[in-house]
């Protein structure tokens, strides 16, 4: 009898070892787990693309499009409008707003080609770095991809794009496309008075 | 102390005067011609034996109308003393209302007079002649005009100081365009009949630009419609008040003149394609656009709603659109009570998605909107374009 009762012990001893032993090494597992999940990125819903002028590369549209599609995430093409310091700064501006709307749909189409979902937004500002500012603290993104214009032209300069990385709640992706690559995203309108027929990019 | 206006021996008169007639003469710019034709119209009227007088006008040096002010009575103007002890001729509002002529042609109204005569502004000089039972010709350029001040600088680049109420040219009994095409403004400019020789090369190199003139132009005329509506449209009411048919005939008459689009939108990114879609229509019918989302009742505004909410509201406010939230558990009759209110004529709406299971045997919502909105307002569905993407469409 005590023999027996002894055996029963020794049996409920080891199955004890054994679920112990499983939920210590699950816990281990996990808390190594959990030690290396900060380094992993965060998911990315909004990626978004500032840009101004009548034309923006073609390559950082088509990387922004990418990188969008391989994190499921939203894109979203952001015009940057000036409004001169003679008018309201919350004032309609259909000048703008027409060359904004022709962008941003050269972009979307894109963008349905490939697929990516698009959220656009036209922003106001006194200056370009005044519209990404304000851009910057009433939109929530998770990730900037910005084109450093190869020509300078038109758009963001050398001195807004530091002025980003150092403001920006968010990864900041700068694209400068090769000095050889102008191939840029501009409206069908455009092309169509340049007699290239309807296209979304040259 | 501003001086006090001296009404003449009539003031003494029990019953106020009827008030005077006011017709505006409304240009797009300077060198259309409104002073000569408000002149020419002056003369008619003298010749017709009206007594008619000169209050104000300013020829600009321009030969042409300094010849059709001729034979015409000038009041003599009035000598003020500005800062620096310098003077300036302004118009005499004492001496005008003494004469109390029937009719009074008084130029520029949007002047601005200096420190020290009764009003600040001519526009209000002109208020007390019409009070005093004087009929009164003016002119004024569409930039102006208080409300279109910021779009006018916007499509110019060029911002006048001077404004007025748009409540001045509304109060008018008459407004009569001066219409001109740019090209014979800027021929007028380059013979010298606008401005002299040594300004010409400075006013066509700014302001005085093809597209300058253009835009103006359709500014100008379609202020001069939508005078033309809103004056039709209180006359129809007072016509059809307390009538039968009241309802019927101002609903008509809402949409008689002018186009007026309202687009159906949703709170959601892809409603920015129908937006997109509808301003550029509304740009090219030159006509306002509303944009309407048809809230369900008790729905929150919240997270990703209340996100999209604030993008179009941003997005109507660039756009010069107005966005407007109506709450309704039926689309289609929250869009056509909307659609009656605003004097909608079309209804641009997005692709619906393939209905499924009982839905098939709903009519589908641009039929029913069709049927629920007033007789002539057209429906433009707009295409999904993750749709014609697929399909391989253009």
């Amino acid at each position: 009898m005590t023999l027996l009762a002894l055996i029963r012990l020794e049996h409920i001893l080891i199955a004890l070892a054994l679920v112990l032993g499983g939920v210590g090494g699950f816990w281990l597992a996990k808390s190594r787990l959990g030690r290396k999940a900060p380094s992993e990125p965060e998911a990315v819903h909004h990626l978004l693309l500032p840009f101004a002028g009548t034309e923006i590369s073609r390559r950082a549209v088509d990387a922004a499009l990418r990188l969008s599609r391989a994190e499921g995430a939203t894109l979203m093409p952001a015009y940057l409008a000036q409004v001169p310091k003679s008018l309201p700064l919350e004032c309609p501006i259909p000048k703008e707003a027409g060359q904004a709307m022709a962008m941003l749909e050269a972009i979307e189409q894109r963008a349905a080609a490939k697929g990516v979902p698009v959220d656009a937004r036209i922003e106001r500002g006194r200056t370009y770095r005044h519209a990404l500012a304000r851009l910057l603290s009433e939109e929530d993104f998770d990730r900037v991809v910005v084109s450093a214009g190869a020509t300078g032209t038109q758009g963001l300069s050398g001195d807004d794009l530091v002025w980003l990385l150092e403001r920006a709640p968010a990864e900041v992706m700068i694209l400068r496309p090769g000095p050889e690559d102008h191939r840029m995203v501009v409206p069908a309108t455009a092309l169509a008075s340049n007699g290239n027929g309807a296209g979304s990019s040259v | 102390m501003p001086p006090a206006i001296d009404q003449g021996p009539e003031s003494t008169a029990v019953e106020a005067p009827r008030r005077g007639h006011y017709k505006i003469f409304l240009g797009m710019a300077a060198g259309v011609g409104k002073t000569y034709r408000m002149l020419q119209e002056g003369h008619a009227e003298a010749d017709a034996g009206r007594d008619v007088v000169i209050g104000y006008l300013e020829p600009h040096e321009r030969e042409e109308t300094s010849a059709q002010a001729s034979g015409l009575e000038e009041l003599p103007r009035r000598i003020v003393e500005i800062r620096g002890g310098a003077t300036v001729s302004e118009m005499d509002l004492s001496g005008l209302l003494r004469r109390a002529p029937e009719l009074a042609l008084i130029d520029e109204l949007a002047h601005t007079n200096p420190p020290g005569l009764e009003h600040d502004k001519r526009y209000e000089d002109i208020a007390t002649v019409l009070a005093a039972g004087i009929d009164v010709f003016s002119t004024v350029n569409v930039q102006h005009l208080e409300s279109l001040n910021d779009q006018v600088a916007e499509l110019t680049g060029v911002r006048v100081r001077e404004t007025v109420p748009d409540k001045v040219l509304g109060g008018a009994d008459e407004v009569v365009l001066i219409d001109l095409t740019p090209e014979a403004l800027i021929a007028r400019l380059r013979e010298g009949k606008i401005y002299p020789t040594q300004n010409i090369d400075a006013a066509l190199n700014n302001f005085f630009k093809i597209e300058n003139l253009a835009a103006l132009r359709e500014v100008s005329l379609r202020q001069v419609a939508e005078e033309v509506e809103s004056k039709r449209l209180v006359f129809a009411e007072a016509e059809t008040v307390g009538t039968r048919d009241a309802e019927r005939v101002s609903d008509d008459a809402a949409k008689a003149v002018g186009e007026r689009l309202l687009a159906l939108v949703r709170p959601q990114a892809s409603s920015q394609r129908l937006v997109r879609r509808a301003w550029r229509s509304a740009q090219r019918l030159g006509t306002d656009l509303d944009l309407l989302w048809v809230k369900p009742p008790g729905t929150p505004i919240d997270g990703e709603c209340e996100r999209q909410v604030t993008a179009l509201r941003r997005l109507a406010s660039v756009l010069g659109a107005t966005f407007l939230i109506e709450e309704h558990d039926d689309v289609v009759v929250g869009a056509a009570r909307v659609a009656r209110e605003r004097g909608s004529t079309y209804i641009m709406v997005g692709e619906s998605p393939p209905p499924r299971g009982l839905a098939r045997l709903r009519e589908p919502l641009p039929q029913r909107l069709m049927r629920a909105t007033p007789p002539g307002v057209d429906v433009r569905i707009v295409a999904n374009r993750g749709r014609r993407d697929e399909e391989g469409g253009p």
